[in-house]
């Protein structure tokens, strides 16, 4: 048999893998899913990935691509089959790497300074920028929605793909502090309703870890990052 | 109906700088307004309300914002000349890669280097120099980071350039004795219209860094 074609080389706990297996199986790619050892590097990464070390990188034909919203992006226009991920007129396509990027830089390490907060006042504090991003996000979505199920209108697109792959992680938070982060009834109705649908996706659903074993996982990781001294 | 582009902007910004570049590049017709960031303008934040930063570009009205999403919208919308993404997905997928590259590694530790001292300032400077040696050894023995063409990764990086002289008057070393085709790239790039009209001069930015010393109290 062919050597794959298509590669992604990852870890089913990672939101960041997530996004780049969503856009494979939006574009109906097959692809060889290569997983990490959790707490080592295989060689393979290291050679595909030697600037930053980092999961996912795609394998095109033995080529690498690294970092999950440019694979995203590469995954669009490379394949033609499945829906288009990103909008294609410029503003709107400014406009969704805008929200893609909020999320990396802003919403996502305001989520893992939950976990990271050394103190109650800490912990509070970034809930409450948890909070302000999600209200962000909530408008963002009315805005760029238009009534429809989606960030990106009737199919999934590049804001769904940045921020839905972070939704098993935020469920896992919602559990670890008892508190509902996307709220039905009162602070974020629309994103909620979203999160749903977004996770019933054909594209979502075989590859969106189930909330019990991702807290699994993160007790295993938090207990191994407590271990470890930092750098 | 004529095209309205308006850019704010601060003139010590090498974020600001790569959306002057890329205007230049493709030679759009803009208004320029300086804003101060100390006393933000109600036009700012309306604007860029989520950030509250510069670079935003005002096309028509409606608001762009983060510097390499305003290029890459830049060149989308005026793509009948001097194209700055290659056309190749996969060429673009590596550009994206190494402007994403400058955009996380090189704003840190190079401010480090003027903000601080003793140890904190001799890590910096060797991260810098060490991340510098990374984009040399990237743009290996071609004129430009995108092959024969200036494109999207020299926009990214080369508005450092005049920051440079910042780095190695705080850092006391030289960037061209530690990174000479880096240098002979920084000095290819500057003889093109579009960058040495968007750069500042070097003199002038170390001026106001001593000046932004002083009035943060940093020593």
């Amino acid at each position: 048999m062919a050597e794959s074609d298509v590669k992604l080389i990852g870890a089913w706990p990672s939101p960041f893998v997530l996004r780049a297996r969503i856009a494979l199986n939006i574009k109906h790619v097959d692809y060889e899913f290569v997983e990490e050892k959790f707490g080592s590097k295989s060689e393979l990464l290291l050679k595909s990935n030697p600037v930053h070390k980092k999961i996912p990188v795609l394998l095109h034909a033995g080529k690498p691509i690294c970092e999950s919203l440019i694979i995203v992006e590469y995954v669009d226009e490379t394949w033609t089959s499945g829906s288009s991920i990103l909008p294609s007129d410029p503003y709107d396509r400014a406009i969704a790497r805008f929200w893609a990027a909020y999320v990396d830089e802003k919403f996502f390490p305001s989520m893992k300074g939950i976990a990271a907060a050394p103190n109650e006042e800490a912990k509070k504090a970034a809930l409450e920028q948890v909070e302000s991003g999600l209200a962000f996000l909530e408008e963002a979505f009315g805005k760029i929605s238009k009534g429809k199920p989606f960030f990106g209108g009737e199919q999934i697109g590049h804001i769904d793909i940045a921020f839905g792959s972070l939704l098993a992680w935020l469920r896992v938070t919602e559990k670890t502090t008892g508190l509902k982060l996307l709220d039905q009834a009162k602070t974020t109705p629309q994103l909620a309703k979203w999160a749903e649908t977004f996770c019933q996706h054909p594209a979502v659903s075989g590859v969106m870890p189930e909330t019990e074993k991702l807290a699994e996982f993160a007790k295993l990781l938090f207990a191994k990052m407590k271990g470890i001294n930092p750098q | 109906m004529a095209d309205e582009v308006i850019l704010l902007d601060l003139w010590s910004s090498m974020f600001g700088m790569r959306v002057r570049v890329a205007l230049a590049e493709k030679g759009i017709e803009y208004e320029y307004k300086e804003q101060d960031l100390r006393n933000k303008s109600p036009l700012l934040l309306e604007m860029n309300p989520i950030h509250k930063k510069i670079p935003v570009l005002i096309h028509n009205g409606k608001p762009i914002c983060e510097s390499l999403i305003i290029v890459q919208y830049i060149d989308e919308v005026w793509h009948h000349k001097a194209p700055l993404l290659p056309s190749d997905p996969y060429q673009r997928a590596q550009a994206r890669f190494w402007a994403d590259y400058v955009d996380k590694k090189v704003y840190a530790p190079g401010r480090k280097i003027w903000a601080t001292k003793g140890d904190e300032q001799e890590e910096a400077k060797k991260e810098f120099i060490e991340i510098l040696k990374v984009l040399e050894g990237e743009l290996g023995e071609k004129p430009y980071f995108g092959g024969e063409s200036f494109g999207f990764v020299d926009i990214s990086f080369v508005t450092f350039s005049c920051w440079f002289h910042v780095y190695e008057t705080f850092g006391n070393f030289s960037i061209e004795k530690e990174c000479p085709k880096l240098m002979a790239w920084v000095k290819r790039c500057q003889e093109r219209e579009s960058v040495f009209k968007s750069l500042p001069d070097e003199k002038k930015v170390l001026e106001f860094v001593y000046f932004l010393k002083k009035i943060f109290g940093i020593e």
